[in-house]
């Protein structure tokens, strides 16, 4: 049994591997879909100055703009580390 | 009318001017009165791949700047009746493209023609974009491969936003998924996306599969169509994605790997 599951258990196919890779940043290009022009700069600009203040990651930060019917939400969210 | 249809991808070198040149071809042979038109100015190719390199006299460009008639700039296809060619310029820029003067010239096509098909230059710069302006249609050209996959959804994004159609919030164009090289063999290895998986990430109706090919290179040195060898399962599944065009359900093939006979194991007999 032991030795038929170390068969069937191969390397991971590349073609999956490319898969995983794709839904990621196809699901993170479409979120940017409709957003202006303006948005990475904004968000460049915000991290900077989190960063004078608290130390964050790259990542830490993610930013979206939801229109609804008249008005428009800016929605910012800043991960931050533990304190102590 | 005519229907406006870009062939489009993003990504270069993945066939866009192969398969426009095949679906227009395609759509000329069964009946339709059909122009392509290449937009990649300054890069020109379509003449090439349609055989008509030595008949260019005027283009797009000269038509756009009234140097030249529509009559005078298209060319004649010489093995089918009702096809013609709008080349490019090969030594303008592309600013000398201009919405206005592209939004004219389809005017003036759309009251001769039934089919008006737009080769759309590699890229989202200003010649892809016009290229897909005013399409009714788009048929977005992919490979199994992953920078391939994620410039089309790209152009999907574009194509929702960028257009005619959605700048009037008129009815969005109609996206479909033309998957070209695949290679049947190497997906059932698991070392190539499948047709389920691309569509499943791109999320728009699978038109057509062009199997990964040798007829395609040959088509393209003699400049002949590929949609004309239909011997080859290249030219044969285009035939099918016109059709699918035009409205009818047609099975998909190629999609499967075939079983290599003994013969042609031995004796490697490759695909036609």
């Amino acid at each position: 049994m032991k030795l038929l599951d170390f068969l069937k258990r191969e390397r991971k196919k590349s073609a999956s591997v490319a898969k995983e890779r794709l839904q990621i940043i196809v699901a993170h290009q479409r979120g940017q879909r409709g957003q202006p022009d303006y948005m990475p700069m904004l968000e460049r600009e915000l991290l900077e100055v989190i960063r004078r203040y608290v130390e964050v990651e790259q990542d830490a930060i993610s930013i979206s703009l939801d229109s609804e019917d008249d008005c428009s939400v800016l929605e910012l969210n800043v991960t931050l580390p533990n304190r102590g | 009318m005519a229907k406006i249809i870009v062939v489009t991808s993003g990504k270069g070198g993945v066939g866009k001017t192969t398969s426009a040149a095949a679906i227009a071809t395609g759509l000329a042979l069964r009946g339709n009165k059909t122009v392509v038109i290449d937009f990649d100015v300054g890069l020109r190719n379509l003449d090439l791949i349609m055989g008509c390199e030595r008949r260019v006299v005027y283009d797009l460009i000269n038509v756009i700047q009234g140097e030249a008639g529509l009559n005078q700039a298209m060319i004649r296809d010489k093995r089918v009746d009702n096809l013609h060619i709008l080349p490019a310029s090969q030594t303008r820029d592309k600013d000398a493209l201009t919405e206005e003067g592209v939004e004219r010239v389809l005017g003036s096509l759309s009251e001769e023609f039934d089919y008006i098909i737009c080769d759309s230059p590699a890229g989202i710069e200003r010649g892809a974009q016009l290229a897909m302006h005013f399409a009714d249609e788009a048929v977005v050209v992919t490979n199994p491969e992953v920078s391939s996959v994620r410039d089309s959804d790209r152009i999907l994004g574009l194509l929702s936003s960028k257009t005619r159609r959605a700048e009037k919030n008129q009815e969005p164009i109609k996206e479909h998924l033309l998957i070209t090289r695949y290679d049947p063999m190497r997906v059932d290895s698991g070392d190539m996306l499948n047709l389920q998986d691309i569509q499943e990430i791109l999320a728009i109706n699978l038109i057509g599969l062009i199997p990964e090919s040798e007829a395609v290179l040959r088509a393209s040195n003699q400049g002949v169509p590929v949609t004309h060898d239909q011997q080859s399962d290249a030219g044969q599944a285009y035939v099918d994605t016109v059709s699918r065009l035009l409205g009818e359900d047609v099975p998909l093939r190629f999609h499967e790997a075939q079983k290599k006979g003994f013969l042609s194991r031995m004796f490697g007999g490759g695909r036609r």
